[in-house]
């Protein structure tokens, strides 16, 4: 087991021992990190390949269709397939775009999905780079997408690609403070920024149970922040098309796709690492754990997507201020109380995860409250509407 | 420290060069084939009616001004929360009354009907 759990730091460290008995010591360091840099690249358009088929096997399956099986066994090289054609496919620039800008949002969008992978704990030992402020990088380079997607929709010169956009920057805003307090919480807990620091926090208890309202939040807002079902409006194929990257086609269409799906493996990595203890827990070698723990979330993403209808954009944005952002602010001083008065313990874990559980009832039964009023009064409305207009003894 | 954002110049170099690498491998192998047809906007096959590039709705930008409100508010309290177990509890009601002038803001913003999409 032990010799599984080092398996690639073992791999890695005989490879620098190659290396150093023909380089000298800074061009060995170079190296080193040149293909470490490269590795996560690679990791990340595998990923891609391999959620991409993951996901239209999942989302066939839940609709009972079997999905792509015609390319190889299972069609499991339906992506490879996919991916030679966005390679050859022609590249179409409209005549009234801004040439300019629409080739540079796709170019823009990649560089920090890129990046974010450098703060990601893949295992044990196993981090591009332990920055100590990893949390605040991962945020900050989330937010250079929403700045891509208004370059592309405004670009375009389409009305589809604006309103896309408009929409897009409305939701990824919105979403970003909920998702921004519920990392302060878990911050706040750590009492560290640094993604291993965070890891090895949560060594006792996953921070998922320490605080669940943090979870749901971050779940949320992380699925808003993806445009991933149900808040995919700025996509929304029924009424924009394609939102802001309806031009793009070929290569630079691939750029927004592989952006989209490199996030999607960040935001449940980033998930696995701050509430679900990342590489820890016990038997199976550390990156193992850390790998089925992002595929669970990734399929349960998945399974949201194909269960739930579109949120509309008031509702979405309503749903953004005036309940996501309340309750991670009562939840992030609830758990500052509590870590001031209580010791780090069973007991702290308990009285947190019964007092958030309570606060995630009643925030429930609130919305569940507002939403049964406004139905009522929505009905009032309509019924009055209906008298006015056939006379008082039409029903 | 230094070796770290050594490391992460290195990463972004590697991750500019990254796309240019993928486009320009796309640029050798596809097809060149521009129609004036082909090139025209995409809406469902009609012509665009009027410009494009118009005023957009207001909304959107009381939306980026709260937006902007709370994310320098987070900005500050990280530094907060990282040091929290060391600061006593005077910290906690710093922190209580700066996010409750915030939040007065919100509430501000939400009575006005600032958040209501119209």
């Amino acid at each position: 087991m032990q010799v599984l759990d080092d398996l690639w730091i073992r791999i890695a460290v005989w490879f620098r021992g190659l290396l150093e008995s023909f380089l000298p010591p800074w061009a060995v360091q170079l190296t080193m990190d040149v293909l470490g840099i490269l590795l996560l690249i690679v990791l990340g358009i595998v990923v891609v390949l391999a959620f991409t088929y993951m996901e239209r096997k999942v989302i066939a399956r839940v609709g009972d269709r079997i999905g792509p099986n015609r390319a190889g066994p299972f069609g499991i090289f339906q992506a490879i397939a996919d991916a030679i054609k966005m390679l050859t496919k022609e590249d179409v620039t409209p005549t009234n775009a801004d040439r300019w800008l629409f080739l540079a949002a796709p170019i823009v969008v990649i560089i920090p999905a890129v990046l974010l992978y450098a703060v990601l704990p893949l295992g044990r030992g196993m981090v591009g780079v332990d920055l100590n402020i990893a949390v605040v990088f991962v945020v900050a380079m989330g937010g250079i997408p929403i700045l891509t997607m208004l370059m592309a929709g405004w670009a375009s010169n389409n009305k589809y690609a604006l309103l896309g956009a408009f929409r897009t920057v409305a939701q990824l805003i919105s979403y970003e403070v909920p998702m921004v307090v519920a990392l302060l919480t878990v911050v706040l807990l750590a009492g560290t920024m640094s993604t291993v620091g965070i890891v090895e926090a949560q060594a006792s208890f996953p921070f998922a149970l320490v605080t669940p309202v943090a979870f749901v939040v971050y779940m949320l807002a992380g699925l808003a922040e993806l445009n991933r079902t149900p808040f995919d409006l700025l996509e929304a194929d029924s009424e924009i098309v394609a939102g802001y990257f309806i031009e793009y086609s070929g290569m630079k269409f691939a750029m927004f796709f592989l952006a989209e799906y490199i996030n999607l493996f960040m935001v449940a990595g980033m998930i696995t690492t701050l509430f679900l203890a990342g590489w820890q827990w016990p038997i199976l070698p550390s990156w193992l754990w850390f790998l089925i723990k992002v595929v669970l979330v990734i399929f349960l993403m998945m399974w949201i997507r194909a269960t739930f209808p579109r949120f509309r954009i008031d509702q979405m944005l309503g749903f953004a201020w005036k309940a996501l952002v309340p309750l991670s602010l009562i939840n992030l001083f609830l758990v500052a109380l509590v870590a001031k008065v209580l010791e780090p313990g069973w007991v702290r874990t308990g009285v947190l995860f019964v007092s958030n559980l309570a606060l995630l009832a009643g925030a429930i039964a609130i919305m569940a409250q507002v939403a049964r009023k406004r139905e009522e009064r929505a009905r009032a409305a309509g019924e009055a509407a209906i008298k006015r207009y056939y006379g008082s003894e039409v029903r | 420290m230094q070796d770290n954002y050594g490391f992460l110049g290195l990463y972004l170099l590697i991750a500019i060069a990254f796309p240019f690498v993928a486009l320009g491998v796309a640029y050798l192998l596809r097809p060149k084939r521009p129609a004036p047809v082909k090139s025209s906007t995409y809406e469902c096959g009609l012509e665009t009616i009027g410009e494009t590039w118009v005023q957009f709705k207001a909304q959107y930008y009381l939306y980026a001004l709260v937006f902007v409100v709370f994310d320098v508010e987070t900005v500050f309290l990280y530094p907060w929360a990282v040091a929290y177990n060391r600061l006593g509890l005077f910290a906690l009601v710093e922190a209580l009354i700066f996010v409750g002038i915030l939040v007065a803001g919100l509430a501000y913003a939400w009575r006005k009907g600032a958040l209501r999409w119209m």
